[in-house]
């Protein structure tokens, strides 16, 4: 398929799916993004029965998880824009089954044979799948974002979590990203002239995808993160999924009780972020919502601003 | 003691006709996966590289009805790193896949396929999520599909209530 930039900025136009957590658990990372997008020209679309994309049941039954994903995609085909997504899980999961889908014209027939049988849908590899993160980074650009910035966030020092499924498996992504040392995250974090915060492990996996099968391990793996974080005095870490922020903030104190430490390390969605950078304000991004108290941070940001 | 006499030497075979395990003979045991994975850093229940010599060696029961085969975290670490391309993410999928279709399913798989099955999605969107999301001006959601429940059904899943 080929990835084209797509049109101009000022119209571009997506199908935003929301996978499972961001509807439920995470509004704060789907008011903020919807907010950053308006005020940067980027209009999302809705489609309100899309289902799970499929991820949690590729382990126990492939060919389930490639049906689940191919209804989703016929029903964002449907109204004929790329599809973007705020979990990163979610993005690797419809980007393989959509890449596997258009390539191999044999199982596109059978998928479709069974999707239009049992509930009335095909699907013909139409679409793009893409990250909200990589839209931001690639069609709306560093730059572009850097000229809009409002308020001057200089004052603060976070820390980037690219997570794993942002940009592995790379071959489903045609390498757009080094996995091994991607900068498209620290990029977006310095266009809204906050600084990257470097730190040991910090394309470790947070354990999310364990946290069902054994929660002590997955916490273990979180809590070796929040403690290298620790050791560079962030104010903040920064998200673009929604279950790295289940291990991280959702799962905080109960890192801090089991390994008995402390953290209180906000945790905000880059879409936050760049909110306050773009001069929203902190209630208009759903920092409410945010576990970890961000009041500390805000404070931070006005007071260089006064 | 393990006993080679009760290893299965088809179960490698078995494993490389399972999409995503196609690789698995490639394996040389230079142990990269296990130096990268993130979950072996915290656990030694998980290690890719001695799972793979078990499945070669033809440990099918053991690999099969292990809880360890369930460990990986999906992180591809490993996948961008193996020199065999082997794609131990995939090929641990693709045994995974294999223990389920002989009947080792852990519990916790069990309750997502249910939830999957129930909802369409791994968390329920209710009235009052759309409530809430009414409140914060967020378009509302259908509150579940019955097309996944159609989709598993058909692939021979039973939901047990």
């Amino acid at each position: 398929m080929n990835h084209k930039r797509g049109d101009s900025p000022r119209n571009a136009e997506y199908t935003l799916f929301l996978g499972c957590t961001v509807p439920v658990r995470a509004l704060n990372y789907e008011i903020s993004a919807r907010k950053v997008a308006e005020k940067l020209g980027l209009r999302l679309s809705e489609v309100s029965d899309f289902s799970c994309c499929g991820y949690p049941i590729k382990s126990v039954h492939r060919y389930a998880y490639l049906l689940m994903a191919a209804r989703n995609l016929a029903l964002a085909e449907k109204k004929g824009l790329p599809l973007c997504t705020l979990c990163s899980a979610c993005c690797g999961s419809l980007t393989e089954a959509n890449h596997e889908i258009q390539e191999d014209e044999k199982l596109r027939k059978k998928i479709n044979e069974d999707l239009s049988e049992w509930v009335g849908l095909r699907y013909e590899g139409g679409i793009r799948v893409t990250h909200f993160i990589r839209v931001l980074d690639q069609e709306i650009g560093k730059r572009s974002i850097a000229e809009q910035v409002r308020t001057n966030l200089s004052s603060l020092r976070v820390a980037p979590h690219y997570g794993c499924h942002y940009t592995k498996p790379s071959t489903i992504y045609d390498r757009t990203e080094n996995p091994e040392d991607p900068k498209s995250l620290d990029e977006l974090i310095r266009a809204t002239g906050a600084e990257s915060v470097d730190y040991e492990d910090k394309l470790q996996c947070c354990g999310g995808g364990v946290l069902a099968m054994d929660e002590q391990v997955a916490l273990a793996m979180a809590h070796r993160k929040l403690d290298h974080l620790r050791a560079q005095q962030a104010d903040a870490m920064i998200l673009i999924c929604p279950f790295c922020n289940v291990m991280y903030e959702g799962n905080q104190r109960k890192i801090e009780k089991t390994f008995q430490t402390e953290y209180k390390l906000p945790v905000l969605y880059y879409p936050q972020l760049l909110g306050l950078a773009l001069g929203f304000e902190p209630d208009e991004l759903g920092m409410k919502m945010n576990r970890i108290k961000t009041t500390e941070l805000v404070k931070k940001i006005t007071r260089r601003a006064d | 003691m393990i006993d080679s006499n009760t290893f299965d030497p088809h179960f490698k075979f078995l494993i490389a006709s399972e999409p995503g395990g196609e690789n698995i003979k490639r394996c040389f045991s230079c142990g990269t996966c296990t130096g990268g994975c993130p979950v072996r850093e915290v656990t030694d229940r998980y290690n890719p590289r001695r799972i793979i010599r078990m499945a070669i060696l033809g440990m099918k029961k053991e690999v099969l009805s292990s809880d360890f085969i369930w460990l990986c975290s999906s992180c591809y670490t490993c996948f961008e790193r193996c020199p065999q391309n082997v794609k131990i993410p995939e090929l641990m999928n693709a045994i995974k896949n294999i223990a389920a279709r002989e009947g080792y399913l852990p519990a916790s798989m069990k309750s997502q396929l249910d939830l999957l099955a129930s909802f369409g999605r791994l968390l329920e969107v209710t009235d009052f999520e759309n409530e809430k999301r009414k409140e914060a001006n967020l378009p509302l959601l259908q509150g579940r599909t019955e097309d996944v429940r159609k989709i598993l059904e058909n692939l021979g899943f039973h939901r047990e209530s």
